[in-house]
């Protein structure tokens, strides 16, 4: 966390190779385990669990979702079994400076040209942008609007023509980076037919990922408070002693269960392809977020002024929570979202 | 336990079944029968009306009698919380003289647990029985006993010593409703039901027989009527398709499930309605308000949230592992959504939500909501008793001082 790349190489490349966990979601035929929605969730939840600062996210959820959504097979064989194995870095580049995650909004262009096409354009809130070897990009064809003309390509991170800068921000846990594309040459992944459709899907199936690590993180933080609860004495007896905190704790407690609920029953729902499963993946973002922000604020509060302090972790998991209740819609988008996908 | 397997049990409760069942029986005529056979309770001892079947295989039974359609034994009610109790603690005289009745339907049970001044901490009963030649006398008040008013036997919780700590002064019997020293009241709720009863007691007889367990250790009686309560929810019964089936003995076993679900009628309203909130935003346009799509939203995600919950917890058990924290924290759920729910309706239906009767929304079942949710926090263990069970026996925190304990006569109470 405390590199310039935020991560520690030694524990990806145990990660990788001891425990294959890149792939996990991979098919086996371009090197992955072959497992599905449910495993990678369970892996995520104990990754927010313990706070791993690893470019797990950015490359197996975002990036390996990406390519396997929109990729031919030729695209899937060249690109996944390095992701697979831990050797290549890999990110997804949506949200432009304007931060919506709707991908009607996108304003990246894809120029076609002689060997494939060049990207013009802002990203941001990229994360692990400033690392990875290999960015997979929205873009749009040229005067095309809303959710037409859209399409994923991969890019050369260190290409010419791309321009990468890590951004200054909030949770030291999770890098986010701003890239600028000037002409950068880019290749189609897939076909131009298929749309937002990859897009979406991805989005989804990152929110409902992304959904599980959030409650890995909360039932951290409620364990933390649990623990300090029974240690910390003030007025002669244990602080967890007093109704005020034990009726805190216990709606915690509630709170952690029900968005665990959420976040499996939505990656149960991808894993079959479930009609329901993108409104259940808003369903589950939105209920992960608001839990997980809910508990860190509390295991702070409870905590007391030592909660407050640099050297307390509690604020490390606090900053994930808020970064991650941001990333991919906040609850109120993501509401909004599942209404419109119930047809309310 | 016999050693039957699942074939043997289904071929002889299918040739009894088709021996015995008759639809044009009198109701109480064939319970008789069931009760004796041991069909009714397959899952009760032999010596005691059953068949000494483990659940599984009862289950196979219940089938069989689902498949012809075969009325089961009575189950509504206190009566089988009754029972259960009977059979862990009752003497021989007690189990002989009530569980052929309790299945036949013949007697109605109501609980005489609470009092106006010990709810949430039931064994704080103040009831007295005392101990007069043959007769426990009962002087006292109890609150809260649904269906007191059809009942003929009553199990009462009552203070059998006051010199001793709270939990170990209290007796358990079971006494005869239908008495002169008994009165039953309606009690009248915010909603406008009488649901429940006040009962008072003024020198009211118990025959010295009818103490179940021994004097003075009531409280360890009482904890497995509540343990069969909570695991039975509510004690609503089961709902079954009654109302297409012909003969006198449906008709008299729809009759009597209509006079036990009466103080139930108002409970899918106590719950919120959850299933009617988007229909509602729907009807009244009120989907088309961003800030009312929202608070939707949030209720849904909070009751879909819920029910996932309950069917995990339902999963572990069926797995047999242990029932994780999701089994103990429905209720406070449950409350959760019933609030939310009369938060959104009140939004959804706006100023006609104040209205009731015939030409109010949905003939008055919003309004009905409104005023029913209050108690869901309330019934069966208030939200605040909920979050401490949770805290000391989930999360495993310190417990609370206690003001509450050497002799009873010395404690603080109402």
């Amino acid at each position: 966390m405390a590199t310039p790349e935020g991560y520690d190489p030694a524990v990806w490349r145990r990660m990788s190779e001891e425990l294959a966990l890149p792939g996990i979601h991979i098919p086996e035929e371009y090197g992955g385990a072959g497992f599905g929605a449910v495993e990678l969730g369970i892996v995520m939840e104990e990754m927010g669990r313990a706070l791993l600062c690893a470019p797990y996210f950015s490359t197996a959820v975002l990036a390996a979702n990406a390519i396997m959504n929109a990729g031919t097979d030729a695209d899937k064989s060249a690109l996944l079994p390095d992701i697979a194995n831990g050797a290549r870095l890999a990110t997804l580049a949506i949200t432009e400076p304007d931060g919506s995650w709707d991908p009607a909004s996108i304003k990246v262009v894809a120029t076609p040209d002689a060997d494939g096409y060049r990207l013009d354009g802002v990203k941001s809130f990229v994360v692990d942008g400033h690392i990875a070897n290999l960015l997979i990009v929205a873009a749009r064809m040229p005067g095309t609007a809303g959710l037409q003309g859209l399409a994923l390509f991969a890019v050369d991170a260190n290409a010419r023509g791309v321009e990468r800068r890590l951004l200054e921000s909030m949770d030291p846990t999770r890098k986010i980076a701003r890239i600028d594309f000037r002409g950068a040459h880019a290749k189609l992944l897939g076909s131009l037919d298929t749309g937002a459709t990859p897009i979406l899907r991805t989005l989804d199936q990152a929110a409902i990922a992304l959904a599980n690590e959030m409650v890995g993180g909360a039932q951290t933080m409620l364990d933390s408070a649990v623990s300090y609860s029974k240690l910390r004495v003030q007025f002669g007896r244990p602080i967890g002693s007093f109704q005020a905190l034990k009726h805190k704790l216990a709606d915690m407690l509630l709170e952690v269960e029900l968005a665990k609920s959420a976040a499996y029953y939505a990656a149960q729902a991808a894993a079959v392809d479930d009609p329901e499963w993108p409104a259940l993946a808003s369903l589950a973002k939105a209920a992960a977020s608001e839990t997980y922000l809910h508990s860190a604020a509390e295991c702070i509060q409870i905590h007391g002024g030592i909660g407050f302090t640099w050297d307390n972790d509690t604020h490390l998991w606090f900053k994930r929570a808020k970064s991650s209740e941001l990333f991919l819609g906040q609850p109120s988008y993501h509401r909004e979202l599942l209404m419109q996908r119930w047809g309310v | 336990m016999s050693n039957v397997t699942e074939a043997e049990v289904r071929a002889e409760v299918r040739q009894w079944l088709s021996d015995n069942w008759n639809p044009d029986m009198p109701l109480v005529e064939w319970r008789r029968k069931l009760a004796d056979s041991g069909w009714g309770m397959p899952q009760w001892p032999r010596e005691w009306y059953g068949r000494g079947l483990s659940h599984p295989l009862a289950r196979v039974v219940e089938e069989e009698f689902a498949n012809v359609g075969a009325v089961r034994a009575a189950n509504s009610g206190v009566r089988l919380l009754a029972a259960a109790t009977l059979l862990e603690h009752g003497t021989d005289q007690q189990k002989k003289k009530f569980l052929r009745r309790i299945l036949t339907g013949e007697d109605n049970w109501c609980q005489f647990f609470s009092e106006p001044g010990s709810g949430s901490d039931l064994a704080g009963a103040t009831t007295r029985a005392d101990l007069q030649g043959d007769f426990w006398i009962v002087n006292g008040q109890k609150v809260w006993s649904t269906s007191a008013h059809h009942a003929d036997y009553g199990l009462l919780l009552a203070r059998t010593d006051w010199d001793a700590p709270k939990h170990e002064g209290l007796s358990y019997f079971i006494i005869e409703v239908k008495q002169p020293g008994v009165d039953v009241h309606p009690l009248r709720q915010m909603n406008g039901h009488a649901s429940f009863n006040q009962v008072f007691f003024t020198d009211a007889k118990i025959p010295q027989e009818n103490l179940v367990g021994r004097v003075n250790e009531g409280w360890k009686v009482a904890m497995t009527t509540l343990m069969h309560e909570r695991r039975g929810a509510d004690g609503l019964p089961p709902p079954r398709n009654r109302e297409t089936r012909t003969g006198r003995i449906h008709a008299e076993e729809r009759a009597e499930a209509e006079k036990a679900n009466e103080p139930y009628k108002w409970y899918p309203q106590r719950a919120g309605r959850v299933d009617l909130i988007i229909e509602r935003a729907k009807e009244t346009g009120a989907n088309k308000d961003p800030y009312i799509r929202q608070e939707i939203a949030k209720l849904m995600i909070l009751a879909k949230s819920a029910e996932w919950t309950a069917r995990r917890a339902r999963a572990a058990q069926q797995q047999g592992r242990p029932q994780g924290p999701e089994g103990s924290l429905g209720k406070l759920a449950a409350s959760h959504v019933a609030r939310g729910c009369s938060r959104v309706h009140t939004m959804i239906t706006g100023t006609e939500a104040m209205l009731t009767g015939s030409e109010s929304p949905r003939e008055g079942i919003i309004a009905e909501i409104l005023v029913s949710v209050p108690a869901v926090s309330i019934a069966g263990g208030t939200d605040e008793i909920q979050r401490n069970i949770i805290a000391e026996r989930v999360l495993e925190l310190p417990k609370e001082p206690r003001f509450d304990t050497g002799p009873f006569r010395n404690v603080r109470r109402n």
